[in-house]
């Protein structure tokens, strides 16, 4: 029991450390120097790794588990299921601890009536990584209570139990857990017992097949589109289709007697429709009048100027060494993205009911906690009174990383006292996303006399990731000085370079800018590797040996090195163009996970065609490696996709395309045909799976164009400026 | 007015306002089939593909007037878990979803297009699998499509066997 104690005051010294701390600082550095400060360096090796074990209600498992009368075990999941594959590995790791068999495990999404509220979120490729240690001990402490359960109706000594699928044996008894559990209504927790030795593991490292696959290959409603509720209406919100529009007046006259209209709520900051049905709502909401303070004039060249280096205010959050000195033979490259859209195939949606003191929000979210928050605060209702109950997600991306839409949900429906479900159209999800945002990077480096880097220094300027979120509080932008998300992937990983430095700017748009998948890393990475290779190029170096001599020895650096060699080596890299195919290399460290890529392209009537990339990462243990693999292969044509094709436009006021095909994405014609993935394993716990990949894609593909065609690609999308 | 039409080997008459209606908003709010997803309404991504006498129509954008007599088939009825069609049972062993949600599209673009081209290229599947993917589980698919036209072909083997 001491040690229980003790234990237990450690989780809340942590608590305090991790979650209220960063919170209540409420200290404003502007324009600090990050690499000086112990402490600032320490959380920003904490928000940079993220590799914090996951917190909430981590000593209680009798919320995060049923036993069912048919001997099944519900686990009730704080995290969210978005195509990542979260469920299938914690399925496993509780499967591994409780003693049953994968398919006695359900995961469900933890309604926050449960009480399992994930106070964070659903993203940062955190889940596996935090839940690791604490839902493994949860597991074994929910086996140990059944187990005490069961010697006691057994009438045999705990010690000579022993379990298997879920059916406990000893003495020539067998009892289920579920006749083991049946009437018990006090439970004792235990202390945390031994974990399983890796050794003796059955399903975790295993690739299991998904444990949502049949209900996502036989159509089963499980996504919050797919939600609904008894006698619920369909609502529709008025959307401006102008940037940084403000709500001045509407004019609901027309609307008022169109057929279906139920109510017409007009709130100070939006206007919505309740009908009878979907197509009647949004037929209401085209005849609604509103009159909108707007921005008309903005177009993509003034965001561009904007979004300059030398705009806005600055961090150094990385510096080795001095500065570059006599300025003769340092080379600068400049690098561009664009505006990205999340564009994940299902619109964000809601169903709410408020019902007297309470609401039930039906909802695909990645933030449980917040969104129930947000719903509590504007109805003035209780926080324990508000219900979300999460659905799978239909993409997740970071896009829902913020759901307000849930609140003028419940708005509406408390106005008309039914359920009320409302989604976006495609057009409203296009104008209205939390886009990637747009940055600009100024690289410069200097050889010596080896060829090796005797400088490098990185500048790059981004909208707001973590900025103005909602999910995280802006002291801990303030206290570090610079966006947490937007300096994702800008750091020198070459950190054997005696000089080097990295600078992050930050300008606020008028349109709002957050999580895209992966964050900063996809576009910082792209610059900085396209950067090394131009580099490798002028000391005349392949870029594999060039990158792996100025890497350092830490054991990140060694993770680095590995996968570098893997990638190139499974590759068979190589810098001859052969048959009009060239490769490209690139490599990142992500949240503690290294990754490298190998590209092969060809250009088709001056496309870019990529017909192989080979993936080589280092995750840690790989809980489910079919699923990791899934994501390597789903991050390369997404980032594919987002480096060759999309792009987002501002035209007089108005952010564009607002549909598939004009906003182009990669298809089935553009995957490449191989994608080949190694796994290596340098550390003995999971990492950071779900981003990382998405890193090195772009420059790799970069980098092979510049082989190929010797034109250096410095704009994201990449398109060739000439005939090849 | 009533339409009647055949969803899933089932005769259904429905009432509707305005047979203009979308066929989807039909199957998934009248007829409570929620497979069929809502991605884009503008037949631009594809996640709402279902077939119309076996042809894959973007059900968005298909008025439900142009389905009276006709035969629609859906994700539902396409296979189920004691019978899979061979393209879900291709999808399954190549563990191909991610998010999920445009997968019911493809697959019915995909059973679409086996019934016209038994054994498609890859030319082929790029020409005619042209719905949209935001996790990228094209590779996966292309791998699942080249499967379930073998499961298929093994499936006409064996009926005729039975014959």
């Amino acid at each position: 029991m001491a040690d229980k104690e003790k234990d237990s005051k450690k989780v809340s010294r942590r608590k305090f450390l991790v979650k209220g701390g960063l919170g209540t600082i409420g200290v404003v550095a502007i324009g600090a120097y990050l690499f000086r400060s112990p402490i600032r360096r320490q959380i920003l090796g904490v928000v940079n790794s993220l590799e914090a074990p996951y917190l909430d209600n981590i000593d209680q498992p009798m919320i995060w588990f049923e036993v069912t009368s048919d001997n099944n075990i519900l686990l009730h999941s704080p995290k969210m299921e978005m195509g990542q594959g979260t469920f299938t590995g914690i399925a496993q790791m509780a499967a591994e601890e409780l003693s049953v068999s994968m398919n006695q495990i359900q995961v469900v999404h933890a309604a926050s009536s449960t009480g399992n509220v994930d106070s964070f979120a659903t993203g940062g490729s955190t889940s596996i990584s935090g839940l690791w240690k604490p839902l493994r001990e949860l597991s074994a402490m929910l086996r140990v209570m059944l187990l005490k359960e069961a010697a006691l109706k057994m009438n045999v000594d705990i010690d000579q139990l022993s379990v298997v699928d879920g059916v406990i044996s000893g003495n020539g008894k067998t009892l289920t857990y579920a006749q083991a559990a049946e009437g018990v209504e006090n439970w004792e927790v235990p202390d945390v017992p031994v974990l399983k030795d890796a050794k003796d593991y059955k399903y975790i490292g295993q690739p299991i097949a998904r444990v949502d696959l049949d209900a996502k290959v036989y159509g089963d409603p499980i996504f919050g589109m797919d939600a609904e509720m008894p006698g619920m209406l369909y609502g529709a919100v008025v959307r401006a289709s102008k940037i940084g529009s403000t709500f001045i007046s509407a004019d609901t006259k027309a609307a008022e007697s169109m057929p279906g209209v139920v109510k017409i709520v007009v709130e100070d900051d939006f206007v919505g429709v309740v009908e009878n049905s979907m197509i009647e709502a949004e037929n209401a909401k085209d005849a609604i009048n509103v009159t909108w303070d707007s921005y008309d004039n903005l177009n993509t060249d003034a965001i561009v100027k904007m979004m300059t280096v030398g705009n806005g205010k600055s961090s150094v959050i990385q510096k080795n060494g001095d500065s570059f000195g006599d300025q003769d033979e340092v080379v600068t490259l400049e690098f561009r993205s664009p505006i990205g859209a999340h564009a994940q195939i299902e619109p964000n949606g809601v169903v709410a009911f408020v019902d007297g003191d309470t609401a039930t929000i039906k909802i695909s979210t990645q933030v449980v906690g917040l969104t129930r928050k947000e719903v509590a605060k504007r109805l003035d209702l209780d926080v324990e009174k508000v219900n979300v109950i999460p659905t799978y997600l239909g993409g997740g991306f970071g896009r829902r990383l913020h759901t307000p839409h849930a609140v003028q949900a419940a708005i509406m429906s408390k106005v008309v006292g039914k359920p009320v479900k409302y989604f976006f159209s495609r057009k409203e999800e296009f104008q209205h996303d939390m886009f990637r945002p747009p940055t600009h990077h100024v690289i410069k480096g200097k050889l010596n006399e080896e060829g090796y880097l005797a400088g490098l220094e990185h500048q790059f300027v981004s909208g707001d990731v973590a900025t103005d979120s909602a999910l995280i509080p802006n002291a801990l932008t303030n206290f570090l000085g610079a966006d947490v998300g937007a300096i994702r992937g800008g750091f020198i990983q070459y950190t054997a370079i005696p000089n080097f430095k990295a600078e992050c700017w930050h300008v606020e748009l008028p349109f709002a800018t957050s999580w895209w998948r992966s964050l900063g890393l996809l576009a910082n990475t792209f610059a900085m590797e396209s950067f090394i290779d131009e580099m490798a190029l002028k000391a005349n170096m392949n870029a594999v040996d060039f990158r792996l001599h100025q890497i350092a020895d830490e054991p990140i650096d060694i993770r680095l090195k590995n996968v570098i060699k893997a990638a190139a080596e499974k590759a068979n890299y190589s810098e001859e163009v052969k048959d009009g195919r060239a490769m490209g290399f690139a490599a990142s460290i992500d949240a503690n996970t290294p990754c490298a890529q190998v590209v092969e392209v060809s250009i088709v009537d001056n496309e870019i065609v990529v017909h192989k990339v080979t993936v080589a990462m280092d995750p840690g243990l790989a809980v489910n490696p079919d699923q990791i693999r899934a994501q390597c292969e789903g991050c390369v044509i997404m980032g594919m996709s987002a480096v060759l094709y999309e792009q987002m436009f501002v035209e007089d006021g108005e952010l564009t395309p607002t549909i598939y095909g004009p906003y182009q994405m990669a298809l089935m014609k553009n995957a490449p045909k191989e994608i080949d993935v190694v796994l290596l394993q340098g550390k003995d716990t999971p990492g950071a799976v779900g981003e990382p990949p998405l890193g090195p894609i772009g420059a790799a593909i970069a980098n092979a164009v510049r082989r190929l065609t010797g034109e250096r690609l410095t704009e994201l999308p990449l398109k060739l400026s000439k005939k090849a | 007015m009533e339409i009647s039409l055949t969803v899933n080997g089932i005769l259904k008459t429905v009432d509707i306002a305005d047979e203009n209606t979308p066929l989807l908003w039909v199957v998934r709010d009248t007829l409570d089939l929620k497979g069929t997803k809502f991605g884009c309404g503008k037949a631009a991504c594809g996640a709402c593909t279902l077939l119309v006498d076996d042809e894959a129509v973007r059900s968005c954008s298909y008025p439900v007037k142009f389905a009276e007599g006709k035969k629609v088939t859906t994700i539902e009825g396409l296979g189920d878990r004691e019978n899979p069609h061979p393209v879900q049972q291709a999808w399954i062993e190549e563990i191909v979803p991610q998010c999920g949600y445009c997968q019911p599209g493809f697959m019915m673009a995909t059973a679409a297009l086996l019934n016209k081209v038994p054994k498609p290229t890859d030319e082929d599947i790029d020409k005619n699998i042209i719905n949209v993917c935001r996790c990228g589980t094209y590779y996966r698919m292309r791998k699942a499509i080249h499967k379930a036209a073998e499961l298929q072909a093994e499936k006409v083997i064996n009926e005729s066997k039975e014959v």
